[in-house]
């Protein structure tokens, strides 16, 4: 009997989080800032109170059937009945999750193909396209109209939908701006496509999700969403102030480890794509192979790597304050 | 002994279960050889700017290894039906000859790679060549396999005779003999004529 | 190669680790040794081809292997259980969840579901052993081999560190030069081969050593679970040996299958690993539907709901699982109808799950619920593994998952799936069958700490995860800044785990305590069981039954209780036949052991020269016509009359 007690009062403690789930908007998931997002964040939801349903129902019934026919003391010899089955039962309960799953597939395959293609209302813009490159453990953002590249944080107009074609130097890694898209994969001699799309000038966190080595906590960035006017000066400001991307600066960068923010004039794709092969040529096992008992902190270099770039600096005080409300909502 | 149609082999529980099991593990083996297979075929035009398969297939060779693989099965069914004849002495040669094919064509698939790796086609080369050096590579290890399997068992029987014990064990050796030899018409087929045809 | 590289120096974990595992060692040779118990472990355990003490032994180094991975758990919770913590640093909580990945799944999960097989399966079809004995043997300790090769990687040479799953480019030798990967490649080769030698092994067993009368609709849940598990293990497992043979091939001699360079694809790998990945999460999780069914219906007291239904829903899932293995990469660049299809089949895994959901409830329905220990386990299971299963067909929804994957939310999915659904089931198997392997049972009231202490404690770990997840935070990070506000959830979770490690102590204590003190005295049929192994001795005798039962319906033990007909004749006892001990299985173990350990650091010549140790422990073997022995009439009758009141 007690078992029971202590059985139920578990139950209740866990239904607690599942239903506060619902509520609690600031998760990033739940928290979309674009219309990609927006519709995954509404599948989600969906899905959500289908299953609450289906585990309300199932927790009820659970804790029904265990309590009402728990045995007692003054049971006796009472010895329950047999029972082959009820066929009718049996279909019931074969044919409830066949129709759940059919609610479920709809709006997922609708969705699938959505997001798949640039946002509805946006078919007449022409995106804007960015390559990205994951190397280990930064992201490398190369504008091709605009003939400029970034390192770890990218700036895309609000309001107008983002072409991303993406690969990977090296590893895998999965792009994830959680607040805008869902995740894709970038691979090396491959390329990935993904669109993005910002209502509103924010700054939204962004991450690899697939785990590639050392550094692979540390590779976040910055999507920074700014309006149009500030977007074009930016560019141009780029254009005017930033060093140019050379060879060697880009096979240092490629190397191993973490750096911070970075700003060039002209992209690597003049020299290299990475999704047509070509990364072996900046790839040295020796660099990473490991030392056992040496306490490697990555976080050290990065601050060294940070001076490099004099409009890296710029940039840092400019978006210091986005940085630190990068997860500002929390 | 139990009645006259039931083969020697199969007059124990336990013999039986062996040969049961047997075909549980070929099952096994299928899908093992299936999956090298469709990793060769994803990695068949990988070829990295190195020889494709139609660079260095040589037909005559293939041709032959093929020919000495298919007549080995014929003498190793020959073997089986002379065991079932209750005949040591036709199970012996059949079986040695079979050896022997099988040695034949191990000798001429490793003379084949030695022409690959003069062609400049190693392990190292390519996705192609990494795929198609474990898929031949993997076969030939069963026949190696195979051949010393068989050899130790031809000592067993030649001195012991055919019991239950020992047919079983050459019949499931031949089992093994003969799905070799399976995998391999599908190498021919799939491997070799595609790789020159298309 | 110097020896700082050879052994793992430096870090004062590891080295408290080498100190404890080289005292453990000399201890325990000592100690055996100032026993005098060489022999006994030779002939009884080193040698035996009897399914139950395999089974034991299995279980032994599942419950070893639990505590290596949970202390893997633990420190990965402490880790990251505040912001910027220091206790591993990134190379080190890598090389940490990589193996609790594997040695949870293959080095635990596995041996503790196939021990648990091994003892009862058998037992359950009225049979004297498995099918292939020696076979069996072989099996359990290539698969120690391998596990010990696994893990004696952390202090010699290096642990992988490329996740469980060891994806590749980052698993080949251009990102890992190491050998910790090829520890990977070659362990898991050497356990594969003894997993795939069960699966052949119980096939055949139960096809052809059911007891006279016992058709196929007449075995009981946990055979049927079993054999569709085997056909699984032999369909899925030649794809893992494949796979890993692909990626020692890449990283001990230069081959091309998954590298950057050259053609390669890694994307092969994933394939490839997936279709054997996928199926193998119902190779653990299907045997464990099978013991919760043997379980809910021995404590309700009732046949087990809608039996058929039950059969068909296993083999359902087992067809399945291998047409779902693309959902794990949803996020790679699929065509939206190639994610359309996969998240419909894998949302089709429900349809059967849930049939067996409403089966468990309603055989409880109307029956008489007994709270013993392994029915507590079984109990828990259902609302766990609910939320397990609600929230992978969430993951199922490929739109869905782009936001989960590779997140937190994942890693929470998947822990309540497999803790309920294997850990729970394994817990219950052995609370359960625990006195049909010693002869006595465990102890009800300190299993009740264990049960507590662990479920809450399991609810506290992964529920967090959830929501750290649905926040941003992706799987594998060892450390995380304060900003991201998930410090009080990881906190949270790591107290959690906390007392679930006090619950996996309390399970060692009441093993410790029931063995020095717990009534000998439980009978044969301790639970009014349903099934055949209740109707011989506790524990049961090595030849299993005096006479072959003979099978008229489902449960058929159950009715005979209630005819009371389940006494034994003197003038039925014939000698029974019995397969003899051997070596050759630890030999040729060992072999691979040492072959393998050579391969793991490209000592090429060394493991050719060790490599004829193989060959001359299967030429022995191929060689050995011992036909085993048989037990006299006399012996079986001084044995069953030991416990039997009712030998006539």
């Amino acid at each position: 009997m007690n078992a029971m007690k202590k059985l139920s009062y578990v139950l209740t403690l866990l239904l607690i989080p599942v239903l506060l789930a619902g509520c609690d908007s600031k998760l990033l998931v739940f928290d979309p800032k674009g219309p990609i997002a927006r519709s995954l964040t509404d599948l989600i939801v969906y899905s959500i109170i289908l299953m609450l349903v289906v585990v309300v129902v199932v927790f009820v019934l659970f804790g029904y059937i265990v309590w009402k026919y728990r045995a007692r003391k003054n049971d006796g010899d009472f010895e329950p009945k047999e029972e082959k089955g009820n066929h009718y039962l049996e279909i019931t309960w074969f044919v409830i999750p066949i129709i759940i799953v059919i609610a479920l597939m709809i709006p997922t395959t609708m969705t699938i193909y959505q997001v798949d293609d640039v946002p509805q209302g946006y078919e007449e813009d022409e995106p804007l396209v960015i390559n990205v490159t994951s190397a280990d453990w930064k992201w490398i953002f190369s504008y091709p109209d605009q003939d400029i590249e970034t390192v770890n944080y990218v700036n895309i107009p609000a309001d107008h939908p983002v072409e991303l074609k993406m690969t990977s130097a090296g590893t895998m890694q999965s792009f994830w701006v959680p607040e805008l898209a869902g995740q894709k994969y970038t691979m090396a001699n491959m390329q990935t496509n993904l669109h993005l799309l910002a209502d509103k000038p924010g700054s939204f966190y962004g991450r690899n999700t697939n785990f590639n080595g050392q550094g692979y906590a540390h590779m976040e960035f910055e999507v920074e969403a700014k309006t149009k006017e500030d977007f074009n000066k930016w560019v141009n400001d780029v254009k005017n102030t930033a060093n140019d991307l050379t060879e060697d600066t880009y096979s240092q960068i490629l190397e191993p480890g973490l750096v911070g923010r970075m700003t060039f004039n002209g992209t690597h794709l003049d020299w290299i794509d990475h999704a047509h092969g070509g990364s072996e040529q900046y790839i040295d096992p020796e660099k990473y192979r490991i030392h056992h008992g040496e306490h490697t902190d990555l976080n050290q270099d990065i601050d060294e790597n940070r001076e490099v770039d004099p409009l890296d600096q710029d940039e840092q005080e400019q978006n210091s304050d986005s940085e630190e409300t990068d997860h500002s909502h929390h | 002994m139990t009645s006259q149609s039931t083969p020697l082999e199969y007059q124990s529980q336990q013999t039986r279960m062996n040969i049961l099991g047997f075909w549980t593990f070929l099952g096994a083996e299928i899908v093992l050889f299936s999956t090298l297979f469709a990793s060769y075929f994803i990695l068949e035009h990988n070829t990295a700017g190195g020889p494709t398969g139609q660079d260095v297939f040589v037909l005559k060779d293939v041709l032959i290894e093929t020919f000495l693989l298919l007549t080995s099965s014929f003498t190793s069914g020959l073997a089986i039906h002379a065991l079932r004849n209750n005949d040591l002495k036709g199970v012996l040669i059949w079986k040695i000859i079979t050896l022997v094919l099988g040695a034949s064509f191990l000798a001429y698939e490793i003379n084949e790679f030695f022409h690959y790796v003069h062609e400049g086609v190693t392990m190292q080369t390519s996705g192609f060549a990494s795929a198609l050096f474990t898929l031949l590579g993997t076969h030939g290890a069963h026949v190696t396999f195979g051949i010393i399997w068989i050899a130790l068992l031809l000592v067993q029987v030649a001195r012991r005779g055919i019991t239950v014990q020992t047919s079983s064990k050459l019949f499931i050796a031949s089992l093994y003999w003969h799905f070799l030899d399976v995998v391999w018409i599908f190498i021919f087929t799939f491997v070799y004529l595609k790789g020159m045809v298309m | 190669m110097s020896f700082d590289e050879f052994f793992v120096t430096g870090d004062p974990l590891i080295l408290g680790s080498q100190i404890a595992i080289g005292l453990t060692m000399v201890g325990v040779i000592v100690l055996v040794t100032y026993l005098k118990k060489w022999k006994w472990l030779w002939n009884e355990w080193f040698t035996t081809v009897d399914h139950k003490k395999i089974g034991i032994m299995y279980i032994l180094a599942g419950v070893l292997m639990f505590f290596r991975g949970g202390v893997d758990g633990l420190l990965m919770k402490a880790q990251t259980s505040r912001p910027g913590l220091d206790i591993l640093d990134a190379q080190h909580y890598d090389e940490v969840f990589t193996t609790h990945g594997v040695i949870m799944i293959l080095f635990m999960a596995m041996p503790m579901l196939i021990g648990i097989m091994n003892v009862v399966i058998p037992l359950q079809i009225g049979a004297r052993d498995v099918a292939f004995p020696k076979l069996n043997a072989f099996s359990f300790w290539v698969f120690f081999a391998g596990a010990m090769l696994f893990n004696i990687s952390f202090v010699i040479g290096g642990s992988p560190d490329a996740g469980w799953t060891s994806y590749f480019p980052l698993a080949g030798k251009e990102f890992t030069p190491g050998v910790g990967n090829n520890y990977y490649a070659i362990a898991l080769q050497i356990a594969g081969i003894g997993t795939l030698a069960t699966g052949v092994n119980f096939i055949v067993t139960i096809i052809k050593m059911r007891a006279p009368g016992m058709s196929w609709m007449k075995l009981p849940i946990f055979v049927w679970t079993t054999f569709i598990t085997s056909i699984i293990i032999v369909a899925a497992f030649p794809i893992l040996t494949i796979a890993l043979l692909l990626m020692t091939l890449d990283r001990l001699f230069g081959a091309h299958f998954f590298t950057v360079a050259a053609g390669g694809d890694p994307m092969l790998w994933l394939n490839l690993f997936w279709l054997w990945g996928h199926p193998e999460v119902y190779i653990v999780v299907l045997p464990a539907f099978g013991m919760f069914s043997e379980v809910i219906a021995t404590f309700a007291r009732k046949n087990l709901y809608g039996y058929k239904s039950m059969v068909y829903a296993v083999a359902g899932i087992a067809f399945l699982s291998m047409l779902v293995w693309v959902h794990h990469f949803y996020t790679m660049g699929n065509s939206a109808a190639v994610n359309s299809i996969f998240s419909l089949t894998t949302m089709m895994i429900a349809i059967p799950t849930g049939v067996k959901i409403f089966n468990w409830l309603f055989t409880m329905r109307k029956g008489r619920i007994e709270f013993s220990n392994a029915m507590l386990w079984s109990l828990a299971f259902i609302p766990c593994f609910t939320i397990g299963g609600v929230t992978g067909v969430m993951l199922a929804m490929a739109a869905a998952d782009y936001q989960y994957h590779n997140t937190m939310f994942l890693v929470a999915h998947f822990h309540y799936v497999l803790i309920p659904g294997v850990v729970f089931a394994v817990f219950a198997g052995l609370y359960y069958w625990w006195p049909k392997m010693f002869g006595f049972k465990l102890n009800e009231k300190i299993g009740k700490w264990h049960f507590w202490l662990f479920v809450i404690g399991f609810n506290l770990t992964f529920m967090p995860m959830f929501f750290v997840g649905l926040d941003g935070m992706s799987r594998r990070m060892y450390t995380y800044a304060e900003s991201t506000g998930w410090g009080p959830w990881l906190g949270f979770s790591a107290v959690g785990s906390v007392i679930m490690a006090a619950g996996f102590a309390a399970l060692c204590y009441n093993i410790y305590w029931s063995f020095r003190y717990a009534s000998r005295d439980v009978g044969n049929d301790p639970w009014n069981g349903r099934t055949l192994e209740w109707s011989t001795a506790s524990p049961a005798p090595h030849y299993n039954f005096a006479v072959v039962p003979k099978v008229e319906k489902l449960d058929d033990f159950w009715y005979k209780k209630k005819k009371g007909d389940t006494g034994l004749k003197k003038k039925d006892l014939k000698p029974v036949h019995m397969p003899s001990n051997s070596w050759t299985p630890i030999f040729l173990a060992a072999a691979f052991g040492i072959v393998g350990f050579f391969l793991v650091f490209e000592w090429f010549t060394l493991a050719i020269i060790s490599g004829i140790l193989i060959v001359i422990g299967l030429i022995a073997n191929s060689f050995d016509y011992d036909d085993g022995y048989h037990v006299s009439v006399e012996e079986l009758e001084e044995e069953e009359r030991e416990w039997r009141g009712d030998l006539q």
